[in-house]
């Protein structure tokens, strides 16, 4: 049994119920009179237009698509960065070589115009 | 004496030979003492969650030049608790239509995020819940999960202003984890490990603050950008879109937005002290004379990482509180066109000299790693300049404007 994995895993099960119990107490003990005026969306507000759940254009989604593409290649970085005691100078250069690639990728997203709010 | 060297494992010692004296199987008894343990360091944590409350209104207040709490109780200091008992006795209301399993999960899950952090952060030598060996990882995976919650919270709720907080908080996610993700490579190869308590070892010398005073910085500001605090509050500018995510959320389950966001902030000026500023350690060897021998004590070590993360906890106040909020645009782009490209210089920077200067414990180490980082902040900060001197030029430029009638 690979303890630092099962106090892990029980960490995230206490940590669930302690948030839990208060929320199950002030079910409790908190006064429950719901009516359609107090349950409208942002009450006491304009009341809204239309259904909440709307489409809309989300400007920063090319961002998006640059940050899948470095997401990824982050965690290729961590191995690397991890033995590079180990490694012979040629072989970080070889590493910063690939970081190299990641930044040409980042430089034509932006020359292309990617890295606008469009 | 052995309880004041190690009080961690000399009570889990004894709860063992106890439980094993009634009969328990090893297993078992290993899992009943992790409960308790892992119950305890939940209550500290929730304990000094509690009192952050009043530290955060008292500064703020301080800031803005107004008193803060200071009715109830000896300098406000029962006020948290009376903040606790009126959101536990407050009507909780759902609104209509809203995503009722989604919406109840935000704002537990938004608490939880928080609270697995605690897992990992080392509070002395001895006194820790585990000590992972992808320590790093562990924390970017749950602050992802943070950034989730809101999410949720901001689509569940049925409500547009709600919906456009959880639309800013994917902006905030996708522009700051990159920066983050990168700068949390220069720790890992300063100190040769991602475990926290190896990183935390490993500045038993030198701070890793003064070896890459850039990656510090980044780190700082990714770190606020993932609280959404100020000046990156986007996902909940009460000038603009109310309250954001939480808007629709009323009694405790508002409360455990807002103390898992002190808590989160607390936390995370506690892993700026331990990755950039030695943690419990990090004394520069004064520990290893006799007269200051008591530093080694796992107390004094907590005492120490605990005015360390208050006072990153501290600094994160301070430009909160002073700082206006920054635009959704200009964030994206101040983090994908300088945050990103400086991080990977640091980190390419800070991999190729850990290789080529004298191996750690050395001046030369130190000045070279801290020089190369002053030499690429000055270049940065001359390209901003030549950068914002061009745009002023651009933007005084007097056009001559034709009327046509």
């Amino acid at each position: 049994m690979n303890n630092e994995w099962v106090y892990i895993g029980l960490f995230l099960v206490i940590g669930i119920i302690v948030p839990v119990v208060p929320l199950v107490f002030a079910r409790l003990v908190a006064p429950r009179k719901p009516n359609p005026i107090k349950q409208s969306t942002y009450e006491c507000g304009i009341e809204t237009v239309g259904d909440s759940w709307v489409q809309f254009k989300a400007q920063y989604y090319v961002f998006a698509l640059v940050f899948l593409a470095f997401d990824v290649e982050a965690v290729f970085l961590f191995p690397w960065a991890l033995s590079l005691k180990q490694l012979p100078l040629f072989v970080v250069l070889e590493g910063v070589l690939f970081i190299a690639i990641l930044v040409t990728g980042l430089i034509y997203a932006w020359r292309k115009g990617m890295m606008e709010w469009v | 004496m052995v309880f004041l060297n190690d009080p961690v494992h000399f009570v889990a010692g004894w709860a063992n030979g106890l439980l094993n004296g009634w009969g328990l199987t090893a297993n078992l008894a290993t899992i009943i003492i992790y409960l308790v343990g892992i119950t305890l360091l939940i209550v500290f944590a929730m304990v000094l969650d509690i009192m952050l409350v009043w530290v955060e209104r008292k500064v703020v207040a301080r800031f803005q030049d107004r008193l803060g709490p200071n009715r109830v109780g000896p300098f406000g200091l029962i006020q948290p608790f009376a903040d606790i008992i009126k959101m536990v006795i407050k009507e909780d209301i759902t609104p209509a239509g809203a995503d009722r399993i989604v919406y109840n999960i935000a704002p537990v899950l938004a608490a939880t995020s928080v609270i697995i952090l605690w897992a990992i952060l080392p509070l002395a030598s001895t006194i820790y819940g585990v000590d992972l060996n992808v320590g790093l990882l562990y924390i970017v995976a749950a602050g992802s999960l943070g950034t989730l919650s809101i999410i949720m919270a901001g689509w569940s709720s049925n409500n547009k202003y709600a919906l456009l907080g959880a639309f800013r908080m994917v902006a905030n996610m996708i522009s700051y984890e990159i920066p983050m993700v990168i700068i949390l490579l220069v720790p890992t190869i300063l100190a040769d490990t991602m475990s926290i308590k190896g990183i935390t070892q490993a500045q038993s010398g030198m701070w890793f603050a003064i070896l890459s005073p850039l990656a510090f910085i980044i780190f700082l500001i990714s770190a606020i950008a993932e609280l959404g605090r100020s000046p990156f509050d986007l996902n909940e500018a009460e000038s603009e879109i109310v309250s954001g995510f939480n808007v629709e959320y009323s009694g405790m389950k508002f409360g455990w937005f807002y103390a898992g966001e002190l808590l989160h902030a607390f936390t995370f000026g506690g892993f700026m002290a331990v990755l950039f500023f030695g943690g419990y350690g990090g004394f520069f060897g004064l520990e290893k004379i006799a007269f200051f021998s008591w530093l080694n004590n796992p107390f004094a070590q907590a005492v120490v990482f605990i005015a360390k993360a208050m006072f990153g906890y501290w600094v994160i106040m301070w430009i909160k509180y002073s700082m206006p909020r920054i635009r959704i645009d200009h964030m994206l782009a101040f983090n994908w066109k300088f945050m990103t490209p400086l991080a990977l210089v640091v980190l390419v920077n800070t991999a190729i000299l850990s290789k080529i200067l004298p191996p750690p414990p050395s001046w030369g180490y130190t000045l070279g790693m801290l020089f190369s980082n002053i030499i690429i902040g000055f270049i940065t900060i001359e390209i901003l300049r030549a950068y914002g001197r061009r745009k002023r030029k651009d933007e005084t430029r007097f056009t001559p404007q034709v009327v046509q009638d």
